[in-house]
């Protein structure tokens, strides 16, 4: 199994990991490695097996439509890299030009 | 080791519950043998000033006349994945350190757990270390450095519940919480000497915890002695409605369950766990543990749990794709670090942070969950590990069919050097290989202490863990069944002069 710079840097892209280029190629090869070791699982025939997402969880419980435990807004914007105008402050996302 | 803390956490409850003991000098006491072996790396937060004040609140109370909880002033040391809203919270990582001061993020509440701890009157003594975002196991990814083997500190402590394992058998607090998502607890527990426990999935409120892998993680108590777990595992476990996925379910008597005979119980053995890799000191070891449980009247047999080979593959598929989602909530807006390149847009900003802020071993499994979780891969990857996960929960319930608790070693080989596996990421992956089906069923697990390893060569005397497990919710069988075998190998610390080496 080879993977590819490309695919490296997509699936960066893709989880938001803006890499150095100098950590591409060790993650070409060890990404690599792991995903043949993966290959095993097609070893088994699974075709009739039903999938498992969660163990144990029989019944999803109801609450009651009620707000409860609200956060100080203050003591959350606090911890915030940058706040502003009683938000979260982040980089501009909308070209208005 | 202070003469306060080789009492075990009961004698510890008893005595201050009782006022023959003072929680202000058992919380000094702890605090001095933190202090005494900052080289081991155990805490990355510890709570003097806190832990001070709630140990002569408690002091306080009792003079007045008030009952105390169950943990009445006994030390717990808290994994640093949890919430804590008097303590910094990293998880491990750089990336929940606040650029403008290099201080932890602080969360503005405190996880269900520690809520529960502070309601049984126990003194939170501090935030341990850990892998980065509990993706390890040797602690050597955590982004303060590695926390330290008491028995060797050359050797690692295992992972990635490592400095909550380091603090308990090193003596600096009776008592622990760790979190377990594929063997966090339990492999930690069985390289230091120790009780670790991974209940059963749903046993214990995960509110608060900084999610790894959802439908796997795990919050339990590690602990010196049997009893201490099962008196720590009694004050956490429960319904709480602010996790869904916390089970409606009685909570039994585990400290009860400590003091029942053994004798009747049928005890499963698989092969599979005693294959290629085990280190042949490490099977000697569990086969004569097994043995001694025979004698005192437990019948032994062999079951298979054919799918054990493919538990390593579907849990990195599975706990990656859960990590790299979970994960997302990292981008530098609402809190820790946030790096943010001239001129950068919303999206660069995101990827610089990430970049900068999490390790090579998170970056690497966020990669690959990414992948598995990608258009043309999902059902390959993903989906296949989905259905291959349900064949090994069927090989679970097959075998306890037959028998009420099966028993294994925790992992192949003790505490191995550190940097041994650094090179070569899947060759640590493949060292979980029996903690990680437990997980993966969701089923009930301990590892508890079965003596040492013999020492030769520059490898000292290093202990080894037998691993029990039992269906879901049957936590009380392997209570049962450690406490018969602590009998046999009573809780042993390191020797103090490696401690401070």
């Amino acid at each position: 199994m080879t993977i590819e710079r490309n695919d490296v840097l997509h699936i960066a892209r893709l989880a938001r990991v803006s890499l150095e280029p100098e950590e591409v190629p060790a993650l070409m090869r060890e990404l690599a490695a792991i995903l043949e070791y993966m290959d095993l699982l097609n070893e088994i025939e699974t075709d009739s097996v039903e999938p498992t997402a969660h163990v144990a969880v029989t019944e999803l419980p109801l609450r009651a439509d009620a707000v409860s435990g609200e956060l100080e807004r203050d003591v959350v914007l606090e911890q915030a890299p940058r706040a502003g105008g009683g938000g979260f402050a982040v980089p501009t996302f909308i070209d208005e030009s | 080791m202070s003469e306060t803390l080789r009492f075990s956490a009961e004698e510890i409850a008893d005595g201050v519950r009782s006022g023959r003991l003072s929680a202000e000098k058992v919380t000094r006491a702890s605090l001095r043998a933190i202090e005494s072996t900052r080289s081991l790396n155990a805490f990355l937060h510890v709570s003097s000033r806190t832990a001070l004040e709630s140990a002569r609140e408690l002091d306080a109370r009792r003079a007045r006349g008030e009952a105390l909880g169950l943990l009445a002033g006994v030390p717990v040391a808290v994994k640093d994945a949890l919430c804590t809203s008097d303590a910094p919270t990293t998880c491990g990582s750089k990336i929940l350190v606040r650029a403008q001061n290099g201080q932890g993020w602080l969360s503005p509440y405190d996880a269900s757990v520690v809520q529960k701890l502070r309601r049984a009157d126990a003194v939170i003594i501090g935030k341990t270390n850990m892998d980065e975002f509990a993706m390890g196991s040797s602690n050597e990814n955590s982004a303060f450095g590695p926390a330290r083997n008491p028995w060797d500190a050359s050797r690692v402590p295992g992972g990635s519940s490592g400095g909550s394992a380091v603090a308990v058998a090193a003596g600096l607090a009776p008592l622990a919480i760790g979190s377990d998502t594929g063997g966090s607890i339990r492999q930690p527990a069985a390289f230091t000497g120790i009780v670790g426990v991974k209940p059963s999935y749903g046993r214990v409120s995960r509110y608060g915890l900084v999610a790894f892998a959802s439908s796997l993680d795990q919050l339990g108590p590690m602990a010196r002695d049997v009893r201490g777990a099962a008196l720590l595992l009694a004050a956490i476990a429960g319904f709480d409605p602010r996790d869904s996925t916390s089970a409606k379910r009685h909570v039994a008597d585990y400290r009860a369950a400590c003091d029942r005979d053994p004798g009747g119980m049928r005890i499963g053995v698989p092969d599979e766990y005693f294959g290629e890799g085990l280190d042949p000191d490490i099977a000697a070891g569990v086969r004569r543990a097994i043995a001694r449980l025979e004698t005192q009247g437990c019948s032994v047999r062999p079951v298979s749990l054919p799918h054990t080979r493919y538990g390593v593959a579907t849990y990195y598929v599975l706990a990656t794709a859960e990590a790299s989602s979970n994960l997302a909530r990292f981008d530098g807006v609402r809190f820790g670090l946030r790096v943010e390149p001239p001129s950068a847009d919303l999206s660069r900003m995101y990827g610089s942070t990430r970049d900068a802020g999490f390790g090579a071993e998170v970056k690497r499994r966020i990669l690959l969950g990414t992948y598995v979780l990608s258009a043309g891969y999902y059902d390959a990857y993903y989906l296949k590990a989905q259905k291959v996960r349900t064949l090994i929960v069927r090989d679970f319930a097959a075998a306890f069919a037959d028998v009420d608790v099966i028993a294994t070693p925790t992992s192949p080989t003790p505490a191995f050097k550190l940097g041994e596996h650094v090179e070569d990421p899947l060759s640590l992956y493949l060292a979980d290989a029996y903690t990680l089906p437990a997980s993966l069923a969701g089923i009930a697990a301990i590892s508890v202490p079965c003596g040492t390893t013999p020492g030769k060569g520059d490898r000292p005397e290093l202990p080894i863990g037998l691993q029990l497990l039992a269906p879901a919710f049957e936590e009380a069988r392997i209570f049962t069944l450690a406490a018969a075998l602590e009998a046999e190998y009573p809780p042993r610390a390191p020797d103090a002069h490696r401690i401070v080496a």
